[in-house]
């Protein structure tokens, strides 16, 4: 050891902690350890740190390089928005699950071969459903179980890969693995589920509406998101990835169109934004992963932005559905304006993290000379800005004033929203200090003028189309029909067809 | 939203697009990567198309297959 820390060693003391403390001493507890393990990176020297030999294969616990760092930035510094956002939480059950599964997310990210990693992405999936069981009902214990049995199921497969890919002599030092053979495929599997990739994806939609107010804040980074390290770290320039990518910008906005829970539509449209990421490493051109990298932080930092906006929402009017919400901008101002900032971000508006990350993507699908894929991620870019930023906030702030009594949620949760605010503001107008984080070398400058010309003709077309369809955007009354039918549905038949068989069958025999 | 508030939002949007088709003849044809990047405005109609056709297609998968009555799973 060199003096390193593991910073998730920080996340899982204090969850140890929590146990014991109450009061004052637990909100201090729960921001240091994010803030603890910020700073022990901020000095962490590059290599393998925590290396040790278990039944002959050589573990690393440590590996520190620009790729495993900038994510750790990331998640340390979401960690403490998301834990200044549910500082008011009484109950400590909520805090001690999300620094588990925050310091599992770490462990995933510095894990330098399969088994760590392994180790740590089992521990992601099991810390982190009690963020959807804690919110209590019916609902939301059901869509836990179908979350842990789906990530069960995507363990599985990774253990497997992990396995068989030892075995045929591959070693299980985690770094750019092949992009053939049973061993790498089931890997890959578990990394595109994790990812929530179609047609592995239904999970995520399913259940992280169905998360706490303050859960789905930390569901929203952790999970995906180490799961798009794991691509660039494992199947640089895989070409599969370009398509699935491009399907996936453009399935996620279909479905945030259609979506009346305001939660789920958010959900929905971070399968938008992960397909870009996606993209970004199936051309794996260093600008392209520079672009995926920049994207998921930037992601991270305004899609917790906007679902912090909409659970303020859920939580100071008890409502999620777009359809029964309206004219809150009144009631709720602060919570309207940090939303919009969060929501101008993703749309990619000059000036905020969105535009200098999101076109990086665009630019290396444009270098690699991929007309479609530009042309697929271009109208996502309009579907993002529709349904994120201008359908979803005109039916709950604006629209037709329901006359809903509530104010603005409680002033750790404006802190939290306004820390994430500040941070895509600071990352588009510095967007040089922004990219001198980035792993790979490669020269990118967002504001060109016809980089600025072309994002403001596509906005201003879309607003242009919103306000012609408005008519057309009434929020439906309705649920989405998606891949989790299959499951729902013949889980269901098979049960059915089971007790069929019992009834069939006599006890004489 | 009325009718006139309609109008005050879509006249300068209108007239912002108009304007940067138009600087847009100046900005391009340097770099063309595609056969687009040389029409000036293009942008502009391809945001405008894709931004019906989402529209259109989305609802109309909706009502013709997905959306499904809330307590369908019940």
């Amino acid at each position: 050891m060199t003096g390193w820390i593991h910073p998730a060693a920080f996340f899982f003391i204090a969850a140890a902690l929590l146990l014991f403390v109450k009061g004052k001493a637990k909100q201090g507890i729960i921001l240091a350890a994010p803030a603890l393990g910020f700073l022990s990176l901020l000095i962490a020297p590059e290599g393998d740190h925590g290396t040790t030999t278990f039944m002959g294969q050589q573990l690393i616990f440590g590996r520190v390089d620009r790729l495993s760092l900038i994510f750790g930035y990331i998640f340390t510094l979401m960690t403490f928005i998301g834990m200044t956002y549910a500082l008011h939480l009484k109950d400590e059950k909520e805090h001690i699950a999300a620094l588990l599964y925050a310091g599992s997310a770490l462990g995933v990210t510095f894990a330098g071969d399969l088994f760590t990693l392994f180790l740590f992405w089992e521990i992601m999936a099991f810390s982190s459903v009690f963020l959807i069981w804690f919110k209590g009902g019916k609902a939301s214990s059901a869509a836990g179980f179908r979350y842990l049995l789906m990530h069960i199921f995507g363990g599985l497969c990774l253990l497997g890969g992990i396995v068989i890919h030892a075995a045929g002599g591959g070693g299980i030092a985690f770094n750019a693995l092949p992009h053939t053979g049973l061993g790498a495929t089931l890997i890959l599997i578990g990394f595109l589920l994790n990812a929530a990739v179609p047609p592995l994806h239904a999970w995520l939609a399913d259940a992280y509406p169905e998360a706490t107010v303050t859960g789905i804040i930390f569901l929203s980074a952790f999970t995906t998101k180490t799961a798009v390290y794991a691509l660039v770290r494992g199947f640089p320039g895989m070409e599969i990835l370009i398509i699935l990518g491009a399907v996936m910008a453009v399935y996620g906005v279909v479905y945030a169109m259609l979506e009346n829970d305001i939660r789920r539509l958010l959900a929905y449209h971070m399968l938008s934004q992960i397909g870009y990421m996606v993209v970004g490493v199936g051309i794996g051109s260093e600008l392209a992963r520079n672009g995926a990298v920049a994207l998921a932080i930037a992601n991270i930092v305004y899609k917790g932005l906007l679902l912090m906006g909409m659970s303020s929402v859920l939580f100071m009017t008890g409502k999620r559905k777009a359809s029964e919400l309206g004219g809150l901008y009144r009631t709720m101002p602060w919570t309207f304006r940090l939303f919009m900032i969060g929501g101008l971000s993703i749309s990619g508006f000059p000036l905020l993290a969105g535009f200098v990350s999101k076109s990086m993507v665009v630019s290396a699908a444009a270098e690699a000379h991929h007309g479609w894929v530009f042309l697929l991620l271009t109208l996502a870019s309009a579907g993002t800005f529709l349904s994120t930023t201008l359908k979803l906030p005109y039916a709950v702030f604006l629209g037709e004033d329901k006359k809903i009594a509530a104010t603005d949620p409680p002033k750790n949760m404006l802190i939290g929203m306004g820390l994430a605010a500040l941070l895509c503001v600071l990352m588009g107008i510095l967007p040089g200090l922004f990219y001198r984080l980035l792993p790979f070398p490669a020269e990118y400058h967002p504001y060109t003028v016809a980089h600025l010309v072309e994002s403001l003709q596509i906005l201003c077309a879309t607003a242009l189309g919103f306000i012609f369809f408005l008519h057309k955007f009434h929020s439906e009354n309705t649920i989405s029909l998606d891949i989790d039918w299959f499951y729902r549905k013949g889980a269901a038949a098979f049960l059915w067809l089971a007790k069929l068989n019992k009834s069939f069958s006599s006890p004489e025999r | 939203m009325k009718p006139e508030q309609i109008q005050k939002i879509k006249t300068p949007l209108i007239a912002a697009l108009v304007l940067l088709a138009v600087v847009d003849i100046f900005v391009h044809g340097d770099h063309a990567t595609f056969i687009w990047d040389s029409i000036p405005g293009f942008s502009a109609v391809y945001g405008l198309i894709t931004t019906v056709l989402i529209i259109v297609v989305s609802k109309f998968l909706g009502h013709a297959f997905l959306m499904k009555p809330e307590d369908y799973y019940d």
